[in-house]
């Protein structure tokens, strides 16, 4: 589409069904009841001229613009906060008011730079548009009196910069601060001429201030004041498409607009059913990595890690490749190759990988990186509801009166959500943490957690049966439900179980290290406290018993009824883009897209019905077995798209020995990540930008991602992909995704009514779409569960096997932080860096006093596995004896340290536990000295040599 | 890795499996702890766990394993 700004109704959606009528400038209108007038108006094509409106946050009344005329009232009343009623009249151009519109519109000009022809918002400006919709002809004070002109702009934030001068002080900035981000950085500083836009304190500026950057003042800004930089840099766009962004499993819809085939900015789609018109740092502003120096844009192979790369063509590249495919099939069989799909590429892409190593490569040995995060929840949801997957949208935050948040810190790893559920929490629901750190909200602006419940690493499981320990014991389960819903024996057997004196939250303090008292006050507040939700992550999953404390969190919203409404369910916060696509689309070696097992005769049958090839019958390795597999000599060739094994897989040296060992590595990403260090043959991949597809978010929407730019490599992943299974004798022929979701959909129950055309139409749709649910489903399970009664399963506490001790006394866990994605290959790639430029790891005043640590010093981090150097933060976040790291730089390498211990059931590593010394250091170890040397020389390019 | 570390580690993936169906009663974790095998591990590992003497392994465990033979 050309360039329009996104339509701006000035006030909220009122949601009453309440409808009212009333009559504005001759028409008839009919709104809900609640709708200001000026929404009314606007919303029948009408229009009143308005600057301190805009329909992200409440009416404010400020501007003066929107008088309108009421018959029978007297004044002018501003029509945004003003409710239309039955039967109103209402007159929105008279020549009153015209007048009034003037004379506001010349006060505010009197103050303002006229430099509008030089203004990086010319022709995209709401004070020029509304200067020249009142007709404003000449400013009677002249320009001589005091004014804010010559001011100095604020430029610190890498991505946009604020300058008083333009600024006419309307507070949508700091309204949006409040409301939509609900961070409240932003202030009105001083009192009448002398107010101005604040971030914090006088001293402060907007980098150094509480601003996290998310770009929501500058969306709501009517001028320039609040500014992108590529705009002023670049220009005004000149079109812009719809499409999805690739970070986070929010699934954040974004309008990237354009000059020529030039990305200007990404601005968020307020149509967007994700994230309803917000965004966060990484997304509305982390896309420099596209066009960042380091991207590889020609294929490379050598025949050993230990020479350079060779630029060739992509003929060449692509029959290298094969030769070693087919060469090490022949001799060693189909089960010595694998694959790994990538949760940051298109469920096309992720579809097509799967079926090249199960129909071409001809073995089951593919896995992906949900592997390594949320494999437990496919397992534990499976499981016990029947499907693996999360139960509720969004949207269905704004129905729950309790939260629980367990394992999860959505205001670092889901911005978008975390802004979402924090209005809720303005608005009054009760919040349950349960973590070991005090994360952001525990206690934030406006926020309170009712109970942080700071286990120690580890007992998540005991935590969650002492709280069903309380609720069954205290009658507060919702038996009614149970039985109408759930299996009842299963439920008896679990309810005994739990019921167990060995059970109560008071046995279990001396293992869980939280309050007895202040667990069941929060048991009682899950279980009585109206629609209780439950909000998980990485911090339930990535433990030796991650699938069991799943498992505990359904029985959890079983026992108390939460489960098959809006407001309440169970949900998973997916890390990465499309970890939820990924695992729909058969990513696991063990099953076909759609969950069926690859031991399903009828299942595997589709497939090869379709594929006219024969499938192996039995599950394949999964990521972690392959590298043991290939030290074994008995797995030796992998093809690895998007993703960074060595930086993100737990005990970095177990990786590098099973990639060392292999003879054929295939790296297909962006850059020369850490893991390519050990290939032998580098496909360039394309970026979200440069690509079409779907991506399937946390709350199972199926989105559009849309190509907005020509791929830098040349091709998209999925045409790559074909590319290399042709290579290697595949007939594939795909002309564009749109064909390939037609084949997940004819061989995917789940994905059954979808297709390129719908999504056109719709925008998205959350899965299951079949004949039962032709709309699909925001909430699962609303009149039964998908494998009929919901099924409790005891999940018994069994302490992991990491052990501290005198050695290593401390227990380390590790997360992510707002500014930085997973490995940070693309972050770290942006300005992003100016907040987050290194890992730290947080360590508790009393720790660090004992071993003579002080703030900011470096430090030597070793457990039994490895150990790394990184930089000390002192705070009191974390709780005595826990210290905590992110891993996001290779610099630190935090995965040197973390253990092979996994989740039983899936191998999901246990990164959030490890036992770990911290002792004062002098600079990095001798392991990452090596590595440093060790990756400068496998990154190194031959030189071209001349044409003849 | 050698053989017996092979052995050794999946040896721990066993008993980790059936320590966490232990719950269930011996008879009914033992069933599951092989039904879990079975459906989750590549054929060369089913191999390894039951072609290997199972020292350091658990008593469902290893009817577990005895099972996968059958």
């Amino acid at each position: 589409m050309g360039y329009e700004r996104q339509p701006d109704f000035g006030t909220p959606l009122s949601k009453s069904e309440e409808q009212v009528s009333l009559t504005i400038d001759g028409r008839e209108v009919t709104v809900p009841a609640g709708t200001s007038v000026m929404r009314a108006a606007r919303q029948c094509g009408g229009d009143i001229p308005s600057l301190c409106a805009t329909d992200s946050v409440k009416a404010f009344g400020s501007c003066r613009m929107c008088l309108v005329e009421i018959e029978g009232r007297r004044g002018t009343p501003a029509s945004c906060t003003t409710p239309a009623e039955p039967g109103m009249v209402v007159h929105t151009q008279t020549d009153r008011l015209a007048k009034l519109r003037r004379g506001v519109m010349e006060l505010y000009i009197s103050d303002h730079p006229l430099d509008c022809l030089t203004c990086s918002a010319n022709n995209d400006c709401e004070l020029q548009d509304t200067a020249a919709e009142v007709g404003l002809r000449d400013v009677r004070y002249g320009y001589e009196g005091a004014n804010h002109l010559g001011t100095t702009p604020d430029l610190s934030n890498p991505y946009f910069l604020f300058a008083p001068d333009k600024c006419i002080v309307c507070s949508r900035c700091v309204r949006a601060c409040d409301e939509v981000q609900g961070t409240l950085a932003l202030t009105v500083d001083g009192r009448g001429f002398a107010s101005l836009i604040s971030a914090g304190t006088r001293e402060d500026d907007f980098l150094s201030s509480e601003c996290v950057s998310c770009g929501a003042c500058v969306q709501a800004c009517p001028t320039s004041a609040l500014m992108e930089k590529s705009v002023k840099q670049l220009g005004k766009p000149e079109r812009s498409v719809i499409t999805t962004c690739a970070y986070c499993g929010v699934g954040c819809t974004f309008r990237a607009e354009m000059k020529g085939n030039q990305l200007v900015r990404m601005v968020p789609w307020k149509d967007g059913k994700a994230n309803r018109g917000h965004s966060c740092v990484k997304g509305r502003f982390a896309w420099g990595y596209a066009n960042h120096q380091d991207r590889i844009t020609s294929p490379m192979v050598r025949d050993s890690i230990e020479h350079p790369w060779r630029e060739v063509s992509w003929d060449e590249a692509l029959a290298f490749a094969a030769d070693r495919i087919n060469s090490i099939k022949a001799q060693d069989g189909a089960r010595a190759l694998g694959g790994i799909t990538s949760s940051r590429c298109t469920n096309e892409e992720t579809f097509l990988v799967q079926k090249l190593v199960r129909g071409v490569f001809g073995a089951n040995n593919v896995d992906t990186c949900a592997r390594v995060c949320h494999s437990p929840t496919g397992y534990g949801l499976k499981t016990t509801f029947g499907t693996s997957a999360g139960t509720q949208d969004f949207d269905s935050v704004e129905q729950s009166d309790v939260i629980l948040v367990i394992g999860a810190n959505p205001t670092d790893g889901h911005p978008v959500f975390a802004s979402r559920m924090k209005r809720r929490l303005r608005e009054g629901a009760k919040l349950i943490v349960i973590d070991p750190r005090r994360i952001d909200l525990v206690r934030s602006p406006h926020i309170e957690a009712a109970y942080h419940l700071p286990l120690q690493p580890g007992t998540n499981v005991a935590v969650l049966t002492a709280m069903a320990h309380v609720i069954v014991t205290e009658g507060l389960a919702d038996e009614e439900f149970v039985q109408e819903r759930c299996d009842w024996d299963e439920y008896q057997d679990w309810a005994r179980f739990v019921s167990d004196s060995s059970h109560s939250p008071e046995t279990l303090e001396r293992v869980t290290r939280v309050p007895a008292a202040e667990l069941r006050a929060a048991a009682r507040l899950f279980a009585t406290g109206g629609n209780g939700a439950i909000y998980y992550g990485l911090g339930v999953t990535e433990h030796s018993q991650g699938s069991s404390t799943v498992m505990a969190i359904a029985n959890l919203a079983m026992a108390t009824g939460n489960i098959g409404r809006p407001g309440v369910g169970v949900n998973p916060l997916r890390g990465q883009n499309n970890v939820q696509g990924a695992c729909d689309m058969g990513s696991f070696p063990h099953e076909l897209s759609g969950y069926r097992h690859i031991s399903d005769a009828e299942a595997r049958s589709l497939f090869e019905r379709d594929w006219g090839v024969a499938l192996d019958t039995e599950p394949g390795l999964r990521i972690n077995n392959m590298l043991d597999a290939a030290v074994d000599g008995t797995f030796k060739a992998i093809y690895i798209q998007g993703e960074d094994i060595l930086q993100s897989d737990p005990n970095t040296q177990h990786v590098a020995d099973g990639l060392r060992a292999m003879e054929c590595v295939i790296v297909h990403d962006l850059f020369l990540n850490e893991t390519a260090n050990y290939a032998h043959v580098f496909l360039p991949g394309s970026t979200f930008l440069e690509k079409n597809g779907t991506f399937t978010n946390a709350e199972r929407r199926i989105q559009p991602v849309r190509k907005v730019m020509d791929p830098a490599n040349g091709y998209e992943d999925w045409q790559v992909t074909q590319l290399l299974a042709n290579a290697i004798g595949a007939e594939w022929d795909y002309q564009h995704p749109s064909e390939i979701l037609d084949e997940i959909a004819r061989l995917t129950p789940s994905f059954a009514g979808v297709s390129w055309d719908m999504l056109e139409q719709r925008g998205s749709i959350q899965w299951p779409v079949n004949d039962q649910f032709p709309d699909g489903a925001p909430v699962m399970h609303v009149d039964g569960f998908a494998s009929g009664k919901g099924k409790f399963v005891v999940t018994e506490y069994v302490p992991t096997d990491e052990k501290t001790g005198p050695r290593f006394p401390l227990l380390l866990t590790t997360g992510r932080i707002l500014s930085h994605y997973n490995v940070g290959a693309q972050t770290r790639r942006t300005a992003n860096t100016a907040w987050h430029p290194e890992d730290l790891l947080e360590m508790h005043p009393v720790d660090a006093e004992n071993r003579g640590l002080k703030d900011g010093g470096w430090t030597r981090l070793a457990s039994r596995t490895g150990e790394t150097t990184l930089r000390v933060k002192v705070t009191d976040r974390v709780a005595p004896g826990v210290v905590y790291t992110t891993f996001h730089h290779p610099e630190t390498q935090a995965n040197v340290v973390t253990t092979d211990y996994s989740d039983w059931a899936t191998n999901c590593p246990e990164y959030k536990v490890t036992a770990v010394q911290v002792t004062p250091s002098n600079g990095p170890t001798d392991w990452q000295e090596d590595y440093v040397e060790f990756a400068e020389r496998s990154r190194r390019i031959a030189e071209q040599e001349p044409a003849e | 890795m050698s053989a017996a570390e092979t052995e050794e580690k999946l040896t721990y993936m066993v008993n980790q499996i059936a320590r966490n169906f232990a719950v269930r009663g011996e008879d009914a974790a033992v069933a599951a702890t092989a039904e879990h095998i079975k459906l989750f591990w590549d054929p060369r590992m089913i191999a390894a766990i039951t072609g290997g003497d199972q020292e350091d392994i658990s008593s469902i465990a290893r009817q577990a394993v005895e099972r996968l033979r059958d």
